[in-house]
Order: C-alpha cells, then sequence, then structure tokens
C-alpha cells in the first residue's frame, strides 16, 4: 500500500484570524483511484483544494505530491508551478473556462508550458519553425483525443462560452486534463448536471482513473456519483475528518449519519408537543 | 476642392495615425491583461525617443552615422531594447506590488511613474529642445497640381510600412503563439491560467515589454520625421494615443490601430481645413464623445454583467 500514495495530507491545518477552517486533517490519496471529500457545507472541502493548489499557504501541516519524479512539497510551491509535470490539475465549482476562445485553444493553452519551452522566446513560434511545430502539432493532437472523449470533436472551433452547460463542465474536465496530471482535483463536477449528464460524468471519471491512470480527489455532493465511483471515501465536518474509509462503510457510519442528519432529538420536545404530535397524525 | 490637397493630408495624416497606433497598442494590451491604464507609457515612447537620439550621437562619434541602414538599424534596436527594460522595470516597480490592491491604486501609482520619468530625463538629459538632423530625406511626388505637389516622403513610406509590418507580427504573435495564447487566457482569468502553468507574472511583464518595444519604434519614428524631441513630448503623444485606444476599443488590437489612424486624419485634417490651433480640442472632443456614447469603442465589445 504504502508505494501506492500519491497525495498524503499530514497534520493539515489552516486558520483565518481565529476560524479554524481545517483542524488537523490527515489523509492519503492513492494512484489509481478515485478518493472523494464528503460533508456539510462550510466543513472545508474547499479550503483542502485551494491549499492543494496553492491559493492558500497552510498554517500548519505538510502536503506531499507522490509524482512520478518523486516527492514534492506542495505547500512550498509557487501557484503555476504546481500543475508542472504531472502535477496537481483542478476544476473549480462554478465552471471558469475561457469563454473568449475557442473550446480547442482552451485545451491548447493547458498545455502552456510544454508549448514556451519549444518556442524559443516565441520567435520559433511566430515562424512556426521545427521544434515548436512538433510540439504545436502534439498538444493539437492531445486536445483531440481529449476532445473525442468528451464528445466535443464536432465542437472544436466553437467559442468556449457558446457550449451548453454540461458540455461546459467537460470541457473543464478535458482542459485539466491536458496539463497532464497526476492528481486531479475535482470541485463538484456534477453540480447542475441532468441525471443522464452525471452518468456520463460517472463513465469519464472512470475513464480517467482505469486508462489514464490518474488519481482523482473529487468533492461532491451528489451521492449517486461519490457512492458509484468512488474507491475511498473522506468525511469532513468542522474542519475535521470524521470517517475515512470505503463508500459501504462511511454511508453506515454513525458519525457520518449525525452529522449530515443531526441528532435525534425526539426526547427533547416537551411532553405537551410530543402529545400533540401523536394526537395529530397529519402533522407529522 | 483640391485633390492634391486633400491627397497630401491623407498621407499626413495616415503618417501621424501610424505612430498613435504603435504607441496605442501599448494601452490597449496592458489594458487587456491588467484592467489599468498605465499612464506611464507615453513617458516609455518619449524615453524611447531619446534612446535613439542617444544611440544616433553614439553612432556618429563612432564614425558609423555614414551607413545609413546600419545606423538605422541599430537605432532601432538599442532603443527597442533599452526602453523595453524601462517598460519592464515600471512594470515591476510600480505596479506588481499593488497587483492585489484596488484597482485606483495601480491608475495613482502610473500617474507618479509617468511624473517620475518625465523629471528624470529633464534632469538626466537636460530640459532644452533637442535637434536630429533629418537621416532619410527625399522623397516622392505623387501629383504636381497647379499651385501644390503632392510629396511623400521616404521617412513618410518608412514609417508607414514599418508600422505595417509590425502590426502584422504582433497579430500573428498574440494569435499564433503559446505566448499570445497565455496573454488572452490571463486576459480573462488569471488565476485560472495559473492553475494551467501559465507563469502570469511572467506573461504580465512580457505584455509591458511588447508594449514599450512598440513606443519605443514610434518614439524614434518621431525623432526621425518632426526632428526635435524634448522630454515632454509623452504627455500628449500618450493622452492622444489613449484617446485612440478609447475610441478603437481598448482592449481590442486591430481597435488601437484603427483607433490611431482615425486619430491621425482627424488631427490632419482638422489642421488642414479648418484651425490648426484647434486639432487638439477636436482630438479630445472624440475622446468625450466616445465615452458618452460608445465607451466600447469602435471595435470593442460592450462589457456585459452577469449576474
Amino acid at each position: 500500500m504504502t508505494d501506492n500514495k500519491l497525495l498524503e495530507v499530514e497534520h493539515l491545518t489552516m486558520r483565518f484570524g481565529g476560524l479554524v477552517a481545517i483542524d488537523d486533517l490527515s489523509f492519503n490519496a492513492n494512484k489509481r483511484e478515485i478518493t472523494a471529500i464528503i460533508g456539510p457545507n462550510g466543513a472545508g472541502k474547499t479550503t483542502v483544494f485551494n491549499c492543494l493548489t496553492g491559493f492558500y499557504v497552510p498554517t500548519e501541516g505538510r502536503l506531499t505530491l507522490h509524482a512520478d519524479d518523486g516527492p514534492r512539497l506542495l505547500e512550498r510551491t509557487e501557484g503555476f508551478r504546481i500543475p508542472r509535470n504531472k502535477g496537481v490539475a483542478r476544476t473549480f465549482q462554478n465552471i471558469r473556462l475561457f469563454t473568449g476562445m475557442t473550446v480547442l485553444e482552451n485545451l491548447i493553452v493547458a498545455q502552456h508550458n510544454r508549448l514556451m519551452e519549444a518556442s524559443a522566446f516565441s520567435l520559433a513560434g511566430l515562424f512556426n519553425l521545427g521544434k515548436y511545430a512538433k510540439a504545436e502539432k502534439e498538444a493539437v493532437e492531445k486536445a483531440e483525443f481529449w476532445l473525442e472523449k468528451v464528445g466535443l470533436y464536432a465542437q472544436a472551433d466553437w467559442n468556449a462560452g457558446n457550449l451548453p452547460y454540461g458540455s461546459q463542465r467537460r470541457l473543464e474536465i478535458a482542459r485539466a486534463m491536458c496539463t497532464d496530471p497526476s492528481l486531479l482535483c475535482l470541485d463538484e463536477p456534477a453540480a447542475g448536471l441532468n441525471p443522464r449528464e452525471s452518468a456520463e460524468l460517472n463513465v469519464l471519471l472512470q475513464s480517467i482513473r482505469d486508462d489514464q491512470g490518474v488519481g482523482c480527489l473529487l468533492i461532491e455532493h451528489d451521492m449517486s456519483v461519490v457512492m458509484q465511483i468512488s474507491d475511498h471515501v473522506i468525511v469532513l465536518d468542522y474542519g475535521k475528518k470524521i470517517a475515512d474509509g470505503n463508500p459501504e462503510a462511511v454511508k453506515n457510519d454513525p458519525a457520518v449519519i449525525r452529522a449530515y442528519l443531526g441528532e435525534e432529538e425526539d426526547d427533547e420536545l416537551p411532553p405537551e408537543v410530543a402529545a400533540d404530535l401523536h394526537l395529530d397524525p397529519k402533522a407529522q | 476642392m483640391d485633390w492634391a490637397y486633400f491627397l497630401q493630408q491623407l498621407i499626413n495624416g495616415l503618417t501621424l495615425g501610424a505612430i498613435y497606433g504603435l504607441i496605442a497598442i501599448g494601452y490597449t494590451m496592458v489594458y487587456g491583461i491588467i484592467g489599468m491604464i498605465n499612464f506611464a507609457h507615453g513617458e516609455i515612447y518619449m524615453i524611447g525617443a531619446f534612446h535613439s537620439l542617444i544611440t544616433f550621437l553614439i553612432c556618429q562619434a563612432a564614425g558609423i552615422s555614414g551607413i545609413l541602414p546600419l545606423t538605422l538599424l541599430l537605432m532601432l534596436f538599442v532603443s527597442m531594447v533599452l526602453t523595453s527594460v524601462y517598460g519592464w522595470g515600471v512594470e515591476r516597480v510600480a505596479y506588481r506590488p499593488l497587483r492585489g490592491s484596488f484597482r485606483l491604486a495601480a491608475l495613482i501609482s502610473a500617474i507618479g511613474m509617468s511624473i517620475f520619468l518625465q523629471n528624470f530625463v529633464q534632469i538626466s538629459q537636460g530640459a532644452r529642445v533637442k535637434p536630429m538632423q533629418p537621416l532619410v530625406e527625399g522623397g516622392i511626388t505623387l501629383m504636381e497640381s497647379a499651385n501644390f505637389d503632392v510629396q511623400l516622403s521616404y521617412m513618410q513610406i518608412v514609417i508607414i510600412v514599418l508600422t505595417f509590418v509590425l502590426m502584422v507580427v504582433f497579430s500573428l504573435l498574440i494569435a499564433k503563439t503559446s505566448l499570445g495564447r497565455a496573454q488572452r487566457a490571463c486576459e480573462q482569468d488569471r488565476t485560472m491560467a495559473g492553475l494551467l502553468g501559465v507563469n502570469v507574472d511572467r506573461t504580465i511583464s512580457t505584455t509591458f515589454v511588447m508594449g514599450a518595444a512598440l513606443a519605443s519604434v514610434a518614439g524614434m519614428m518621431v525623432t526621425l520625421y518632426y526632428g526635435v524631441i524634448d522630454f515632454y513630448i509623452g504627455f500628449l503623444a500618450g493622452v492622444k494615443a489613449f484617446t485612440a485606444a478609447v475610441l478603437g476599443g481598448i482592449g481590442s488590437l486591430p481597435g488601437a490601430m484603427l483607433g490611431g489612424l482615425l486619430i491621425g486624419l482627424i488631427e490632419a485634417f482638422w489642421s488642414g481645413y479648418l484651425t490648426i490651433e484647434y486639432k487638439d480640442v477636436a482630438t479630445f472632443g472624440i475622446l468625450v464623445l466616445v465615452l458618452i456614447f460608445r465607451p466600447w469603442g469602435l471595435l470593442g465589445k460592450p462589457e456585459v454583467e452577469k449576474v
């Protein structure tokens, strides 16, 4: 198990002034697995992502990404370097495509680093010289591969902003995958999708895990997605981890049920109210 | 109507417009990427003019000013490189530390930078007007009429051709290269561009460098065309180029060029047919009209706030 670790989060704590958003959180995410992070609103799920992708510098703790070329400490990496060379890619809760660019260009921007290396201060890029032409051809091929995969090949030259909502979601995932990550962080990818689109998303994420061998970290409220595709579920509540395990075990964990549904409070009802409730079954 | 006179004004207007357009691109690119008006850009243009003059004087001292093409290329190259360093430095010193700050902060910083650069050149180079001997002389007589010959000087040809070439090169750079793509991506969503591995700070710096390089070309052209420069030329040219950028639609590259040409033509025709004293009033009157009736300019898109 140990050499299968992809992301190691150790004692992560994030404080904003007096507010503790994440409190001593430790978990692992493995290679070739989909790890879901769930929890009620405000539990600190997105904050974890923000720490992983360099938006926040954690107050305490260590975030290690075990990429192919050795471990990397994410909390010490500058934001824009995190996606570099098998790093971390991410999508947001709200869609953040480059709406003024075409679908294809969105995917090529994601391969910026490799193209920049080949472009020799943009001179080669301007005249489309050998090495750059080759790099660009590869970039376009990769983009086409992902367009095919998310079913947007025919819309490659559309303005990304004109795509329907569900397609924009899929394009975002394709764009994140074009950075060639070893860890893909998805923040509520199923939000706003209809059941059919949601099922398609499941297939896409499973294929990313199985065919590309990329580990996914998933924040999701849609339990049909979480329970069907995740291999490992972590439940947060008020910044603390309250459960960690496979979906089946987590689903039946009393702590999780309590966090989602609250304590049973029947006993605390005043007797006369309880009596009323029993007298009038419709009121229940 | 005297067609010869009209043609002559057209040529003069296009030449002037090309210069404004080159400066306007710097305004429009910087606005596009970080959403601020770089009011020090006019000063960058003025510094470009000084760099080209200084390079010429060094060439003269070295005795190579007789070889005209070499001198011109050296002036162009040295001025572009040195002025780019200024453009980069201005961004690094005055704008980058304020990037997370409120919008007005960078604007005030820009005005401060403009005053600083003006005074820096005034003190280091002297306040007197600097003469420059004409290097590219002569021209073609296009049309002879009874009282007037239409002249197209070689210098005007150089300005218009060079501007055209630079425009094509820069448009390709923005449209085709990964640098241009990164710039357009940063323009739309800097955070997301950073998450895809684009070095946002460097992309913004490059934008300033590109704007400064174009402004320095404009500065050199003005030095050669008018033959006099001083530390104060950046102010008026800067504000006019800004007007051009707004007229064309700020943020739009072809818009900046179109706006520049239009402002140049308006100035030339206004001076030619109406009064030369009121030409600046005409230009800035246009700025007011555009801002009132079409604030997004001719080629820009109106900003739609999404709810």
